[in-house]
C-alpha cells in the first residue's frame, strides 16, 4: 500500500430535490508515472491510482480511467444530481491493489 | 562468413536505421490519428465539445484542464507528445448532473492536448488545444 494516502472530498451537507451539486475530491498520491528515472538511470516503476468512481445512492456518477500523465495528488471536480437524501460513495483504485472509500452524507434542505 | 566491405555497410546502415527509428515513434503523434483512434475511423464533429486549458503552462507536471460536452457518454483525454499519449476517459452516468469534469494533468512539453466524446446516439465531437510548457512534467 502506498503510504500516506489521504482521500479528501468536498460535498454539501445539503442539497434540495434534484438540485445540482458541485464535488471536488483531491486524493494524497505520489502517481508514479513509470516515465522518471532514479540517481542510477533504472526506471522507477508504474504506481498509479488507475480508477476512480463517484456513484450517488449506488446510481454512477462518474468513473474515470487514469493514466500516468495524472498529475500527483489527482484531483477531480464534476457536477453530480442530488434527487433525494442520501451518500456518495467515492473509490480510488490502486495499481497495487489498495482500494480507497470515502462517503459522505446529504441531506434534504 | 567472410565480411566484406559491403556488408559492414549494410549492419552499420541498419543498426543506424534502428537507433533513428526509436527516437521518430516517440515523437508527438498527429491529433487525427490520435481522434481516429478513439472513433474507430468515424468522423467526430468539431463543436459540441469544449476543452479549457492554459495557453501556457509553466509546470508541465500539474496542468489543469476542463472538458464540458454536453449529453456526452465516454470524454477521452490525450497528450499528442506525452510518451504514453493516453491521459484519462471519463464515464458519464445516471447521477451526473453535467458532462463535464476538471482535473490536473502532466504534460511532458509544448504538445497538443486532445478530447474526445462520445456522445449517446453513437457520434462523436473532438477539439484540440495547443499548451505551450516552460518545464516538462515526465522527469525526463
Amino acid at each position: 500500500m502506498a503510504k500516506g494516502v489521504k482521500p479528501r472530498v468536498k460535498v454539501p451537507k445539503t442539497a434540495s430535490a434534484g438540485e445540482m451539486v458541485t464535488l471536488k475530491t483531491l486524493i494524497s498520491h505520489k502517481m508514479e508515472s513509470g516515465q522518471r528515472k532514479d540517481s542510477d538511470g533504472n526506471k522507477i516503476p508504474r504506481s498509479i491510482i488507475h480508477r476512480f468512481t463517484c456513484a450517488f445512492n449506488g446510481k454512477t456518477v462518474v468513473d474515470v480511467e487514469m493514466g500516468g500523465a495524472i498529475s500527483t495528488n489527482p484531483y477531480f471536480s464534476f457536477d453530480a444530481v442530488v434527487p433525494e437524501a442520501g451518500e456518495f460513495h467515492f473509490t480510488w483504485y490502486d495499481d497495487d491493489g489498495s482500494v480507497y472509500e470515502t462517503k459522505k452524507k446529504v441531506e434534504m434542505a | 562468413m567472410e565480411v566484406t566491405r559491403r556488408d559492414t555497410m549494410v549492419i552499420g546502415g541498419a543498426a543506424a536505421l534502428t537507433t533513428i527509428l526509436p527516437s521518430l515513434s516517440s515523437a508527438a503523434i498527429p491529433v487525427n490519428e490520435l481522434i481516429m483512434g478513439v472513433t474507430g475511423g468515424a468522423d467526430a464533429a468539431t463543436s459540441g465539445i469544449d476543452l479549457t486549458a492554459p495557453e501556457i503552462a509553466e509546470n508541465g507536471n500539474t496542468v489543469p484542464i476542463s472538458v464540458d460536452a454536453p449529453g456526452a457518454v465516454v470524454i477521452t483525454i490525450m497528450a499528442a507528445g506525452n510518451p504514453l499519449p493516453g491521459v484519462a476517459k471519463f464515464k458519464f452516468g445516471d447521477g451526473a448532473a453535467a458532462q463535464a469534469a476538471t482535473t490536473r494533468i502532466r504534460l511532458a512539453g509544448t504538445q497538443d492536448v486532445v478530447a474526445v466524446a462520445e456522445m449517446a446516439d453513437g457520434s462523436f465531437a473532438a477539439v484540440s488545444k495547443m499548451v505551450k510548457v516552460t518545464i516538462g512534467g515526465c522527469g525526463g
